[in-house]
């Protein structure tokens, strides 16, 4: 189980306090009437899975209830940071090489 | 090599079965290939076996990073069924299910494949409502699928409590009898040492790293670990690990890679004789040949590769056991392992062509892909042959993310398998 800091609360708490929200920054297109079925598909169902850092949303569901994003590894589960709405710290994504 | 038979048994039985040949080469990479297909799960082999068999000469590779059957076919709980909601799906898994049958005389190797009947309990109204629209839709199809009465599932499955007082009663139950279950191993070993012997090259810790394409946009090489092989025609069946290989040829697809856990207990004596799904208690569970209950829990909630899952949700597959059956719950567990399930958003798999030409996909088998291992194999080797989807992949093309044409399979199933 996952052990999750809420930036709101800056507290680590069991994952089971959580909800995972999938894929963060993902932003809904402005003007829906001009939006092409490609970009609807990428918007609604593309994701970029990463295989390592991903960047992703969580709710406090069972605490202070509100969102936030985190960018955690997806290959060791670790989380590399959380923060909280509105915010975008800068991490290098660096990209596994599996050479 | 020669066939296994009763005489080839009894011959190296004389020799202690010291002498029992390796099953498929070890061969290095060559420089070109026709096919190369990257992959050694089940999928990926069946696929090299089939496009070998129907549609050769051909020179085809399976690249696999680590054995062949180290990924989920290797850590399935194996059950196979064809009773899907839709036309589709329930085609395309049926067609599976034809090839199960034959399967172990097709390849010369006993896949153990096990037709014990799948039986999926009914706990409430809501449950018997939409079984019984299933057992409809399939019987349309020529697909078997029955209603049992409580008694009646009993009496199949003498361990059912059908007391009508518990907690989750059993209200009636779901049954086909052709569903089953196989040895996941067999599988992988079976397709590797048929298809080796048809001439695959089948190619273990070999990684592929890059993708390269030609100026022309279709693909040429693939770059691996131990080097460079050149191809026009690339099958991607990597299953979780898909989007990294689609990220290596430019693409971003619609897929989410999660962990997907299971168990086995200690073995016992033969107490369990089919396989028992209830989707509102949410468990699953057999036993396998060797005697170990073997269950099944949920995907975790969130994107990871790390094949580790929390082990509160195995735990919950087990609280969800001991509430079906009781008499379970002095049992030991043995041992638990993760997967990597490369889900879709409708929980259907994503077969054929890729924007990038020369590059064909297999994957999205999610929660439940072993059961379709030989259809699966055997459409896209003729995907790939033809450059052309098989018509019953057809409908599971890349394009119905933008159509809206989805095989919704996923509020149909609502649990994993
Ligand atoms: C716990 C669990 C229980 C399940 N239970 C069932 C069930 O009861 N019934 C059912 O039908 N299905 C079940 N499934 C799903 C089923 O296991 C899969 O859908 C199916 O086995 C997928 O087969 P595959 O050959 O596509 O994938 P895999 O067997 O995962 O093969 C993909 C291969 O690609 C290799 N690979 C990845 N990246 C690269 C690379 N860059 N270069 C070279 N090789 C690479 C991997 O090493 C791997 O061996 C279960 C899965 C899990 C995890
Ligand atoms: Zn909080």
């Amino acid at each position: 189980m996952l052990l999750i800091t809420c930036p709101y609360c800056e507290e680590s708490r069991p994952e089971l306090e959580f909800h995972y929200e999938g894929e963060a920054h993902i932003a809904r297109p402005l003007n829906p009437t001009t939006v092409s079925d490609e970009e609807w598909a990428e918007f609604l169902y593309v994701r970029s899975n990463s295989r390592g850092p991903h960047r992703e949303r969580w709710r406090h569901l069972h605490g202070c209830g509100r969102f936030f994003n985190a960018i955690r590894d997806t290959r060791t589960d670790k989380f590399i940071i959380t923060y909280r709405q509105g915010e975008f710290p800068e991490h290098e994504i660096v990209e596994e090489t599996p050479k | 090599m020669s066939d296994f038979s009763l005489l080839t048994l009894l011959q190296h039985t004389l020799s202690n079965h010291r002498k029992w040949p390796k099953q498929w080469r070890s061969p290095a990479p060559k420089a070109s290939y026709d096919v190369v297909i990257i992959g050694g799960g089940g999928h990926g082999l069946a696929t090299a076996y089939y496009l070998a068999k129907n549609h050769g000469p051909l020179r085809i590779a399976v690249l696999e990073k680590g054995w062949i059957g180290g990924g989920n076919t290797g850590r399935n709980t194996t059950i196979i069924r064809s009773n899907y909601l839709w036309e589709a799906s329930a085609n395309l898994y049926d067609h599976a299910l034809k090839l199960w049958a034959n399967l172990s005389s097709e390849l010369n190797y006993n896949v153990m494949f096990s037709p014990r009947g799948v039986m999926m309990l009914a706990h409430s109204i809501h449950d018997e409502q939409i079984f019984n629209r299933h057992i409809r839709a399939n019987q349309l199809l020529g697909i078997d699928n029955e209603w049992l009465t409580p008694q009646e599932a009993k009496q199949f499955c003498p361990v059912l409590d059908i007391d009508q007082n518990r907690r989750y009663p059993i209200r009636g139950a779901a049954l086909q009898r052709r569903g089953g279950v196989a040895r996941h191993d067999a599988v992988a070993w079976g397709y590797a040492r048929a298809a080796d012997r048809l001439g695959v090259d089948i190619i273990q810790n070999c990684e592929v790293i890059d993708i390269e394409k030609g100026t022309d946009g279709a693909v040429r090489a693939v770059e691996t670990n131990r080097g460079r092989i050149e191809s026009e025609r690339i099958g991607a069946v990597a299953a979780g690990n898909t989007s990294v290989i689609m990220g290596m040829a430019g693409l971003r697809i619609p897929l989410e890679t999660y962990p997907l856990q299971a168990l086995v207990s200690e073995p016992v004596k033969p107490i369990f004789p089919c396989v028992v799904m209830s989707n509102t208690v949410h468990a699953y569970i057999s036993q396998s040949s060797k005697g170990e209950l073997v269950i099944g829990a949920s995907t975790d909630q969130y994107v990871s590769y790390s094949q580790t899952g929390g082990l509160h949700i195995a735990s919950h597959a087990l609280e969800a056991v001991n509430e079906m059956f009781p008499m379970f719950r002095r049992l030991r567990m043995l041992r638990s392992w993760g997967g990597r399930v490369d889900v879709t958003v409708d929980r259907s798999p994503i077969i054929g062509k890729t924007p990038v030409p020369g590059l064909f996909v297999n994957c999205g088998w999610g929660t439940g892909g072993f059961k379709a291992t030989p259809g699966s194999g055997h459409v896209f080797a003729a995907t790939i042959a033809n450059d052309e989807p098989h018509h019953l992949a057809a409908p599971f093309a890349l394009s119905r993310f933008v159509s809206g044409a989805f095989i919704d399979e996923a509020a149909a199933a609502a649990v994993s398998h």
